[in-house]
């Protein structure tokens, strides 16, 4: 009865393809993202903006570009770090040399060039599949990171090889900071929602397109969508370019807007699990459960630490580490057994229920 | 041209101006890929019997090892403490069985694969929660003389460590072919399906590939930890393993073992006549691009089953 979608009806084709074609669900929608434009800069503090909701959108950006390759293309990758960090020191490069350019077309470039990466490594995914693919994506991995970190020209011949962030305003010297450690937390903030909102319109448009139903159909067999006139080639290295840019953006976000330093350190292999995790969590083939598993999996380790304070126990800090680790690697478990589809299918079995209520049969 | 020169003349002259030199690199790379080939056999005997990727076997060598020398630093002998740590390792693996393998089967592979993860967590919050997080040092008698060969210097301990791995290889070889519990093994590794509808018991089938798997991390860290000391480093040798799965075929026993010797050679080789050229260091990814050259010409690996699809 809460969730209702009877009496409905549309009058035109457009309407029937639309995105959300319930109204209830297009309203639920718009409010959200009102809110977090309008509502989250108001009632959010330093802590909550800053430590929370900007690293959060910025790994379910990386979340929905792994999800793109993983979830809906079938390819498994284990080099989003190194993605991350190609448009990170590319954005770099960018801002830094070409300066009359706005720091948004240096974050873009910084994913373009992530692109270009990404296909290059994912040549090897038209002969090897699975995880025999995961493994020579590790080689991107340590490669990349390898490289940014011994050719000086990445960093500008920077002597620490951690260069800062300028502050950037958004268009070179008009409007407000938006990077840097001088910016106002509410700015770098809406600046990264916006990269958020539009590239996961853009993520969902794509997945129930040509291109989206090409990626699904060479994850199911790929050998049978190749017979029904679908290329390989393209497919697979369009999925690899598309979900390198999203990693590359998020990565270029991440440098320019949460820790305002080019650290080779956030990009290491422990990145790529983390976000393998947040859309595992959160659900393969789903731009919701990418969002939900980036929430999830970033806020579990902070909570899991505050927790013993929240309830007055007094814990030394290294075995709330070492708990940390084991409570973490049981939740995961304990979360595949339960729900292997993820965070994006409770959320649709919650609907499945309001729509019975009161009366399930 | 310098530059092609540094490339493609220099390292080769370096090599045959001074050959001994070169027999002691390749030695070295060869018993470092000796312990490449530990870990990775770990892999293949779980690929092998239930299909699932074990992403924990390198934290299963880190915690077998802690046991170890916890309880040998805690006044244990050392073959008591060898055996409570086998006895923890198939305990390890019921659990396994009964907590995470059982209730995800018939899941997809990247599911399982990611559950290991979770247990690998698990394993090290464990581990370091009861053992501490310092480096130990082991000392179960291994001899770390040098001798030469020629004008070679060679590890005794590298050796050892090479006839312990022959051994582990013949060992497990024989009990693949030999025993009954072996067959039965190899039935499941072949087709889950085909070998319950025979009676062979799949879980059982599982706790015992699990707890052997658990022996040869319990092989692999004494033989890691006496000679860098048993430390949380020790887990991420499992990322090593990696290259040298892919490059032998996730499948195959000697695949792991010529794996181990081709990459471990290979980077060693590698580091020290074009290290200089590439600037340091390239022993952290060379393995990977090594391993990804071979992919090119047989994507299953050298030693792998051919991968037939049907659709």
């Amino acid at each position: 009865m809460i969730y209702r979608e009877a009496g409905e009806f549309k009058t035109s084709y457009a309407a029937d393809q639309g995105l959300l074609t319930i109204p209830m669900d297009r309203w639920f929608v718009i409010g959200l993202v009102l809110f977090a434009f309008i509502g989250m800069p108001l009632v959010g503090d330093e802590y909550w903006l800053g430590s929370i909701m900007i690293p959060v959108l910025i790994l379910a950006i990386a979340a929905m570009g792994l999800n793109i390759l993983t979830g809906y293309a079938g390819q498994l990758s284990l080099g989003t770090g190194a993605f991350m960090a190609a448009g990170a020191y590319m954005a770099y490069k960018v801002a830094t040399n070409l300066s009359f350019l706005p720091v948004p077309v240096a974050i873009l470039a910084g994913g373009g060039f992530s692109a270009m990466i990404g296909v290059l490594f994912g040549i090897p995914s038209l002969r090897i599949k699975g995880f025999y693919l995961a493994v020579a994506t590790l080689a991107a991995q340590f490669f990349l990171l390898w490289l940014f970190t011994h050719v000086d020209w990445f960093v500008n011949y920077n002597l620490s090889g951690v260069p800062a962030i300028a502050d950037y305003h958004l268009f070179v010297d008009w409007g407000p900071l938006v990077t840097g450690a001088q910016a106002s937390v509410e700015a770098r903030y809406l600046f990264v929602l916006v990269f958020a909102v539009f590239l996961a319109l853009a993520a969902r448009n794509m997945a129930r397109c040509k291109i989206g139903r090409s990626w699904m159909a060479i994850r199911d067999m790929d050998i049978a969508a190749e017979i029904i006139g679908i290329r390989p080639l393209h497919t697979k290295l369009s999925a690899f370019a598309i979900s390198s840019f999203y990693c590359g953006v998020a990565g270029a976000l991440w440098a320019f807007c949460f820790i305002n330093n080019v650290e080779p350190g956030a990009y290491e292999i422990e990145r790529s699990f983390q976000i393998l995790f947040m859309i595992i969590i959160g659900g393969l083939g789903s731009i919701l459960g990418s969002f939900l598993g980036a929430a999830f999996i970033f806020l579990l380790p902070i909570t899991l630490s505050q927790l013993p304070g929240w309830l007055g126990l007094d814990v030394p800090a290294d075995v709330i580490t070492h708990l940390e680790f084991m409570v973490m690697g049981v939740l995961i478990i304990f979360f595949l057994i339960v729900e292997p589809h993820g965070l994006a299918r409770l959320w649709q079995i919650a609907k499945e229920k309001l729509r019975r209520w009161p009366f399930p049969y | 041209m310098e530059a092609l020169n540094a490339l493609f003349v220099t390292p080769f002259v370096e090599i045959f101006d001074a050959p001994w030199f070169f027999m002691e690199v390749l030695t070295g790379g060869l018993m470092a890929g000796v312990m490449y080939s530990l870990v990775a056999l770990g892999f293949v005997l779980i690929f092998k019997a239930s299909g699932v990727f074990n992403f924990a076997q390198g934290v299963m060598v880190l915690f077998a090892a802690l046991n170890f020398v916890g309880l040998m630093d805690a006044g244990v002998p050392m073959i008591l403490a060898g055996i409570i740590t086998i006895a923890i390792m198939v305990a390890v693996a019921f659990a396994i069985e009964r907590f995470v393998l059982r209730p995800l089967v018939n899941q997809e592979h990247i599911i399982l694969f990611m559950a290991t993860i979770g247990v690998a967590y698990f394993l090290e919050g464990v581990g370091e929660m009861i053992w501490g997080t310092d480096v130990r040092p082991l000392n179960v008698g291994i001899p770390d003389d040098v001798f030469f060969v020629g004008d070679a210097m060679i590890q005794q301990s590298d050796l050892f460590a090479a006839v312990v791995a022959g051994f582990l290889v013949v060992v497990l070889a024989l009990f693949f072919h030999y025993t009954r519990t072996g067959r039965a093994l190899r039935a499941v590794a072949d087709d889950h399906q085909a070998a319950l509808s025979i009676g062979i018991p799949l879980n059982h089938i599982w706790v015992i590939v699990w707890s052997v798997a658990g022996f040869v991390a319990l092989v692999t860290g004494i033989m890691w930890g006496s000679k860098l000391g048993v430390q949380f480093s020790l887990s991420v040798i499992a990322l090593k393993a990696l290259p040298v799965l892919i490059l032998g075929g996730f499948t195959s026993i000697p695949g792991a073992i010529v794996g181990g010797l081709i990459i471990g050679a290979g980077e060693k080789v590698a580091e020290v006549y074009w290290g200089g050229f590439f600037g340091g260091a390239i022993e952290e990814w060379f393995a990977y691009i090594l391993a990804l050259a071979f992919l090119f010409f047989r994507p299953q690996g050298l030693f792998g089953e051919k991968i037939i699809e049907r659709v």
